[in-house]
């Protein structure tokens, strides 16, 4: 079996308010020094097979047909995470 | 004129458009549901509002990968019109119908108000009905209504006349980009809109300024609908 983590950006330029969000209420709590918040997602994965190839092109699927829009969002594979 | 209402869990605004499509074309629509792999023929096929599958993942999502979304990408390629209304527009635009994505309010809020619309395109075949450059008045109801593109999709859209309503007189309630509403695709069969037509048909919404898209996309005057 072969776990995988997905981690799903937006693309830079792309509007995030929810990150905004996240940076005034930083700066509310009185976190000091805090730049830019940028919100993503995760998805951890497990996969049948040992094959981190087959797995790889499989992940790689899986995030141009569903978990990512890449209109808006980038995306990275991390194979066999913890 | 036959019309078709396609259904999926979580949208909640399958039977305003239903009751629309029955008053205007005199028809009760058929209803496609989600697990369905062909539809009926029909002059107009509609994606209605609501939060299908609960917005999971991103809004129209998971939505744009059911079975019935097949059918419906199948009858666009066909010619048929389609129009898809808030989440519609959602799931048409993650179903690569439409380009571009829908994202969250710049707000942040929910918007539930109404809105004024200019009809940037009178020529498509959902837009015959209004003047060039006409003010419309229009409901909207959403969280994820943000308009976005890149510049070169921006920039197709804009060239090839696509982009059919956008927010008028400082109304945007979402911070779509370029104030864009509504856009339809290179053929011109597929419009995808955030605001709802549907609510604003007859004289007791307060107001019949949705009637046009629908009379356009099935090529009813206002006499014989009214």
């Amino acid at each position: 079996m072969i776990k995988a983590r997905i981690i799903v950006t937006l693309k830079t330029g792309v509007l995030d308010p929810q990150g905004k969000a996240i940076e005034s209420a930083l700066s509310n709590l009185g976190i000091e020094g805090v730049g830019q918040v940028r919100q993503g997602k995760v998805f951890d994965v497990t996969l049948e097979g040992d094959d981190a190839a087959s797995a790889k092109t499989r992940l790689d699927a899986m995030c141009e047909q569903l978990l990512a829009n890449t209109v808006i969002e980038n995306y990275a594979v991390e194979i066999d995470h913890g | 004129m036959k019309t078709a209402v396609v259904l999926l869990p979580g949208l909640n605004r399958d039977r305003d458009m239903i009751a629309a499509l029955t008053t205007i074309t005199g028809k009760v629509p058929a209803t496609v549901w989600q697990t369905e792999t062909a539809l009926p023929d029909v002059d107009l096929v509609v994606v209605p509002g609501g939060f299908s599958f609960g917005d999971y993942l991103r809004a129209g999502a998971i939505a744009a990968r059911s079975p019935v979304m097949r059918a419906v990408a199948e009858a666009a390629a066909k010619g048929v019109p389609v129009l898809g209304v808030c989440n519609g527009f959602q799931i048409l635009c993650e179903a690569g119908l439409l380009p571009g994505a829908l994202m969250r309010n710049a707000a942040l809020r929910f918007v539930c108000r109404e809105v004024k619309l200019e009809v940037t395109n009178a020529r498509t075949r959902f837009s015959t009905a209004y003047e060039q450059g006409q003010i419309i008045r229009c409901p909207v109801a959403h969280h994820d209504g943000n308009y976005f593109a890149d510049e070169a999709t921006l920039k197709a859209l804009q060239d090839h006349d696509r982009i059919v309503f956008r927010y008028a007189d400082g109304t945007n309630p979402n911070g779509a980009i370029n104030d864009i509403a509504g856009i339809v695709n290179a053929a011109g069969n597929v419009l995808g809109m955030m605001p709802h037509p549907e609510n604003l048909i007859e004289p007791d919404h307060g107001g019949t300024d949705g009637r046009g898209i629908f009379e356009s996309a099935l090529g009813v005057s206002q006499s014989v609908a009214a």
